[in-house]
């Protein structure tokens, strides 16, 4: 089975994110990098898939797509050092700027060369927080899309999920090939052991350029992109509030307070 | 006039309050036309015309509710190119995102996620407020490329109503209804209490709680306020409260009039789903704890006495 899974590097959430003044991108090179934390539910989920299929005298592989700066390479790294197998790194100056419109272009054009029984994406990226690219990448690569997963079980060529709703979960399933995404209650990711480092060191990443990839340069990028920001601002802070401390009548304080605004 | 569609969100024939939110929007874009999936339109009728739908494009077929997301977005993109809409409206829920998503690529339409509000440009163009980066940054953006798709995120603006025929208009899938397939629905429990994002009152728990049963003090505290009950993701994690309830960047994003925060030590990402709280009042025994910052009121004590202390006084209060 050949299972792929999608890791966007972002930017620390709690790093003082900005957006640059000239482009209005997301100044990247500010701030540290880090793996996206929900595409590490991504990753375990893939790799316990991978585990199970092989116990069943399968043969099963993980491969990790990202698409991103130099930088990106650390969280791949850290995708392998994990125990993902391999991994394509889709990397060109001529993406920055990508939407998600054309970045899931881009990775289904990857991800379609590849060859793929399961793709896996994390929930949403923390940065952009769109939680779109599981559904664009099943409307593009025409499978179907089993998304927002809280539980995935694969049985042979089924796959089986709880799909979280608002107000509880719907049971879903789909045949293979298909797209699935996860949240952060699938499962508990593995930290990667000395030895999946070590191991990590000597897995094949590949770089592809746009070209490599036979991509249009016109369709990605800032150019190719379907929105564009009209202005943006930082929003002045909150006022400061009062902050009593507790002297044993905290819990009066607090009621006078509601009081005072009519909750009570 | 130029038609704006708008996805209608119902259940069992009940309309919900995003899609009056959506066709409020709507109305300053051009005549708003509802486009309802499955049984129910008939009973849904009356809210979509008291919120000035001009028609209801609705295809009855019941195969929309076995499927995810797909036949839905099929649907749009049929009548986006039959209709030339100059907006597309979704709710920003989960699912809303991705129909959105899916109708971005069949269309190649520029997509605009989370967006809060909506205001016209000098050529009467919707441009789109988000709010980004936990809530530090106000951007506003416009979609250059095909059909402008929005998604909303649900309770950003109140509805107002306005009359229109919302004359039903029958429409049916061309392509195919299928996909990825449900089997089931479960519902989780909520009991008596108001539904999280609608809630004008939240009071939410963290870690500090402690365990399942310290978390019991919080559900006292929303019944004594007729609140909602939130929790931090750290208690959905540990299992002390179920995952629906949790606040914050992947759980809900709520806006109420009171916000309370017990024993959350307010990590960017639980204030990602709460800061735009009318009033925000934080308990918790760490006087460093970044909720502080957030707060019109603050105790720095124990939760475990100052919150029996304050239900005493709000029930001495309510015999007065
Ligand atoms: C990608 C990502 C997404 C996330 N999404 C969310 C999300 O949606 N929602 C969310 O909430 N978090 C989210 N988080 C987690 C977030 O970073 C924090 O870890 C989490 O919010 C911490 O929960 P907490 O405040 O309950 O716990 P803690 O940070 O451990 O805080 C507990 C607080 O309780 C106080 N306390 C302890 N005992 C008492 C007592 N007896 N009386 C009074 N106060 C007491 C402590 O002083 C402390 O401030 C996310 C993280 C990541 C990486
Ligand atoms: N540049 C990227 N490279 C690889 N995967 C990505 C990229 N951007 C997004 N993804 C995947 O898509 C998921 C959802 O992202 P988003 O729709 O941007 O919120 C992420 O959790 C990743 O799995």
């Amino acid at each position: 089975m050949n299972i792929v899974v999608c890791v966007k590097q972002v930017p620390d959430t709690a790093a003082d994110r900005k957006l640059r003044p000239s482009d209005a991108t997301l100044d990247r090179a500010a701030v540290d990098g880090l793996i996206n934390e929900l595409d590490e539910y991504a990753i375990e989920e893939g790799l316990q898939i991978a585990e199970a299929q092989r116990e069943a005298g399968a043969e099963a592989e993980v491969t990790i797509v990202s698409m991103g700066p130099e930088k990106a390479a650390e969280s791949i790294r850290k995708a392998l050092s994990m125990g993902a197998d391999k991994a394509v790194h889709l990397l060109d100056d001529g993406l920055a700027g990508s939407d998600a419109l054309s970045t899931s272009y881009a990775l289904a054009k990857i991800i379609g060369q590849a060859g793929f029984d399961l793709v896996i994406c994390g929930s949403e990226s923390t940065d952009a927080r769109m939680g779109v690219l599981a559904a664009m990448l099943a409307e593009r690569l025409g499978v179907p899309q089993v998304s927002l997963a809280s539980k995935v079980d694969v049985d042979g060529r089924v796959v089986r999920i709880r799909r979280v709703s608002d107000e509880g979960y719907h049971e879903v399933e789909a045949t293979l090939p298909a797209v699935i995404s996860v949240v952060e209650k699938t499962n508990e990711p593995r930290y990667p052991s000395f030895k999946g480092i070590m191991a990590a060191k000597k897995k094949p990443v590949q770089t592809l350029t746009l070209a490599d990839a036979g991509i249009d340069p016109a369709a990605v990028g800032l150019a190719g992109a379907g929105t564009e920001v009209v202005d943006f601002a930082q929003r002045p802070p909150r006022q400061a509030g009062v902050i009593v401390k507790d002297d044993g009548d905290g819990g009066v304080k607090v009621a006078e307070f509601l009081a005072a605004q009519k909750f009570i | 006039m130029a038609e704006v569609l708008v996805l209608a969100e119902h259940a069992d024939g009940e309309v919900k309050k995003v899609t009056c939110e959506l066709l409020t929007l709507a109305r300053k874009f051009g005549e708003p036309a509802v486009v309802w999936t499955g049984p129910g339109a008939e009973q849904g009728q009356r809210r979509c015309a008291e919120f000035g739908a001009a028609r209801i494009y609705v295809d009855a077929d019941p195969a929309f509710d076995r499927y995810v997301v797909a036949p839905t977005a099929e649907l749009l993109a049929e009548l986006v190119s039959d209709k030339a809409p100059v907006l597309v409206l979704i709710a920003g829920t989960g699912e809303g995102k991705e129909i959105a998503a899916r109708l971005a690529v069949k269309t190649d339409s520029g997509l605009i996620t989370d967006a809060v509000d909506l205001s016209a440009d000098a050529d009467g163009n919707p441009v789109a407020e988000q709010s980004i980066f936990g809530g530090s940054t106000v951007v506003h953006s416009r979609v250059k490329r095909g059909t402008p798709i929005i998604a909303m995120r649900p309770h950003s603006v109140a509805p107002e109503p306005a009359a229109g025929a919302a004359e039903l208009s029958p429409v049916s899938l061309a392509g195919a209804a299928d996909g990825a397939t449900i089997t089931g629905h479960v519902v989780a429990e909520r009991g008596e209490r108001p539904d999280l994002t609608e809630a004008s009152i939240v009071v939410s728990g963290g870690r500090g709680t402690g365990s399942p049963e310290g978390f019991g003090i919080i559900e006292k505290l929303a019944d004594a306020l007729g609140a909602a009950v939130g929790a931090s993701r750290a208690v959905t994690d540990a299992g002390w409260y179920p995952h629906q309830f949790q606040v914050g960047q992947t759980g809900k994003t709520v806006s109420p009039q009171l916000y309370m925060a017990i024993g959350i030590s307010g990590a960017i990402q639980h204030r990602a789903g709460m800061q735009t709280s009318k009033t925000i009042v934080a308990i918790n025994k760490d006087p460093e704890a970044p909720i502080f910052e957030l707060a019109d009121y603050g105790v720095v004590g124990d939760l475990f006495t100052v919150v029996p202390q304050l239900l005493d006084e709000i029930s001495r209060r309510k015999q007065l």
